[in-house]
């Protein structure tokens, strides 16, 4: 379970998590919707580690360790995977180089046996079909030459392949056409499960049509604002933000 | 008027006096070796104020002159051998330099496959013998201090033939290794004429203990004929008190595919000079280099090619990483002759800094006397970038592999260029140690 507690978190004098406390259970998918300008973005790379803020107040906590004493990469190995709204490109970095960095990496950190390649081969190409991700890809420097939805479908794929037990989705719908929303929606709802639970940020309902979240929190002025169950996105689509932008200010 | 007496240091005055003393007892001409002296007579080791050597000071970093090598003995010479280890899993004819000797009195040349012929720098300069008639006729290295420096001095090394046509199924493969107890000086000489349609891959690497101050400076000559295929790869893994200087040039004929990279970790202070003669056209070259520098390294990788004929393509391609109080130089500079028309050039230099008192010095040089050519060039400096950082992290990367990940696919691309893949295996696996030994 993801606890977050009273975060406060500047950037450069800029105040932008002002006290937000939430709570995501096992087996939870929490959707947080707001504003642009809100703070989501920066609540997904609080949680991930990003050294670029600074943290005031507060603490986060998964299964009772405090995430904000640890490095990005004890958070990874911790169970922490942040799906990133841009993903990255890196050239000279083979995709398959870098999976079987990471997953040994947290397998290391974890004080499990390494994995070997042809493991690492069959794990990867399975996770590849629900996700339809050519095979060429994956001989290809990591993203470089994807398009959009392709790198975002990496994303999940590196989700599959990591098991973690905190996902964060930041914008994982944008930039996507209805079919990719499709396929990264079905890629996520397969590894739904009892024992992961998934924070989804996104702006807009239709995403969550396909994910469809336990419940969904209104974030606004670096705060949780509202919180209620699936019904809460539609009523939000139908009448914007302009109820919260007033009740945070 | 005031008489201007210029002050010698302490290497100039040495190695003025090393070369009175010496010159009897070197082979061949010595009027030669008087006349490539003659520059350093008037005017001493080149400095910062002369601008080809304004990042490579010599007169500061050379303090004094070492002593030429002694003919290494047979047990330095078995102690030197098990150092030789940066190419050993590539199957090569290999000729193998102990102190800037040719060691072995030549044993190895025996499993020479027919097509390559070898003779003794020495025995060549004694003998009169005929190719050397193409040493140090690149025009665009005339005049070159440290060239010229190694002629003076040249004792041994060696003239090596690959046959019109022939194409040796390994490598061959000069290792120059360094022993023994003081520091010393070399100057080495290889002459490689590659005959017309031969084809044919030339390792080279430098390898020795730190703690000896050597100053090593060898000379590798190409003559090479029509249509025929180089591949020259260096690896400079010298002690970490070395100086190292060395001269590449290259006289290519037409349809001539020519490629040279050196890989440089070692040293403490390195300069790897690149001079190379486009003669006939359609001639493709392709010179790279890879310098990976920590502690209070300092590596020079100056190059010129010459365009003199139309229809040539040229690609520089140079990476440098930097650590600790490191400082990396590049200067490359392309001619482009009046005639060479059709010309395609293009350089680039990348350098990575990893650390704030790391400092890298870019000097691209285009000179173009023709009006139908494509030329640029590029240079960049940077620091690791912390949203790549940040990715590979939240992935489960430590800082330190992340890092790893990044610097070498940073050093990729030259390295990816080496065709042979024994060779260009056993470079990934130096830059691997590198790294390991960075973290």
């Amino acid at each position: 379970m993801l606890e977050i507690n009273n975060l406060t978190v500047q950037i450069e004098d800029n105040r932008i998590l002002n006290g937000l406390s939430l709570k995501v259970a096992d087996g939870e998918v929490a959707a947080i919707m707001g504003p642009n300008g809100s703070g989501k973005s920066t609540l997904s790379y609080v949680i991930a580690g990003k050294e670029d803020y600074e943290v005031l107040d507060g603490e986060i906590l998964l299964d009772g360790q405090n995430l904000l004493e640890m490095e990005a990469d004890e958070r990874a190995a911790a169970g922490v995977f942040l799906a990133f709204q841009y993903p990255l490109e890196i050239p000279g970095v083979g995709t398959m180089t870098f999976l079987k960095a990471a997953l040994n990496a947290q397998r290391r950190a974890r004080g499990e046996d390494e994995l070997t390649t042809p493991d690492l081969i069959k794990r990867v190409n399975a996770a590849g079909e629900t996700l339809e991700i050519k095979k060429d890809f994956l001989k290809r420097a990591l993203n470089v030459g994807f398009s959009g939805g392709e790198k975002k479908r990496m994303e999940i794929l590196q989700m599959a392949l990591l098991e973690p037990k905190f996902c964060i989705l930041d914008e994982t719908d944008s930039g996507l056409d209805i079919d990719a929303l499709r396929i990264v929606s079905e890629g996520v709802n397969t590894l739904r499960s009892k024992d992961r639970s998934f924070l989804v940020i996104t702006h807009y309902q239709r995403l969550l049509n396909h994910i469809v979240p336990d419940t969904v929190h209104v974030m606004a002025n670096g705060r949780i604002v509202k919180s209620g169950g699936k019904e809460l996105a539609l009523e939000l689509e139908a009448n914007g933000y302009a109820d919260y932008r007033q009740e945070a200010a | 008027m005031t008489e201007v007496t210029q002050i010698r240091t302490a290497a100039e005055t040495g190695l003025g006096d090393l070369f009175d003393r010496l010159k009897g007892g070197l082979p061949g001409d010595v009027a030669i070796r008087e006349a490539a002296l003659a520059g350093f007579r008037e005017r001493g080791l080149p400095h910062r104020r002369v601008e080809e050597f304004k990042y490579f000071d010599l007169r500061a970093l050379m303090r004094e002159a070492a002593p030429p090598a002694e003919r290494p003995n047979a047990t330095e010479i078995a102690k030197a051998f098990n150092q030789a280890k940066a190419f050993a899993s590539v199957p090569a004819y290999r000729l193998t330099f102990v102190n800037g000797h040719l060691a072995a009195s030549l044993k190895e040349a025996e499993s020479f496959p027919s097509g390559i012929e070898v003779v003794p720098f020495e025995q060549a300069l004694g003998e009169g013998h005929p190719l050397l008639a193409s040493l140090g006729r690149v025009e665009v290295a005339q005049g070159n201090p440290i060239l010229e420096l190694n002629t003076a001095f040249m004792n041994d090394g060696a003239v090596i033939r690959v046959a019109a046509g022939a194409t040796p199924d390994q490598p061959i493969a000069l290792r120059f290794v360094s022993a023994g107890e003081t520091a010393f000086s070399t100057a080495t000489r290889v002459l490689v004429v590659v005959e017309a349609g031969a084809k044919v891959t030339l390792i080279e690497s430098h390898e020795g203990p730190d703690g000896l101050a050597n100053q090593t400076n060898t000379a590798v000559e190409f003559v090479v004929g029509d249509g025929a295929s180089v591949d020259h790869v260096r690896f400079n893994g010298e002690g970490a008190d070395v100086l190292s200087l060395s001269t590449i040039t290259a006289t290519l004929g037409a349809d001539v595919s020519f490629s040279t990279h050196n890989a440089l970790i070692g040293s403490a202070a390195a300069r790897h000079q690149v001079f190379l003669a486009c003669k006939g056209e359609n001639s493709t070259v392709r010179i790279d280099g890879i310098s990976l520098l920590r502690g209070r390294q300092h590596a020079d990788a100056t190059l010129v090619v010459d365009h003199a004929v139309p229809h040539c393509t040229s690609r520089e391609t140079f990476k440098t990483i930097l650590d600790g109080e490191t400082t990396g130089v590049f200067q490359g500079k392309i001619v482009v002759r009046p005639h060479a028309q059709k010309t395609d050039g293009g350089m680039k230099s990348d350098a990575l800094l990893l650390s704030e008192r790391a400092s890298m010095n870019n000097k691209p040089e285009l000179e173009i006397f023709a009006d139908d050519v494509v030329c640029g060039h590029g240079a960049t400096c940077g620091a690791l970038d912390d949203e790549l950082l940040f990715y590979l992290k939240s992935r489960g990367l430590p800082k330190a592999e992340a890092e790893s990940l990044l610097l070498q696919a940073f050093v990729g691309p030259p390295i990816e260029a080496i065709e042979h893949e024994g060779v260009r295996d056993a470079l990934v696996g130096r830059v691997e140690e590198w790294l390991a030994a960075r973290r």
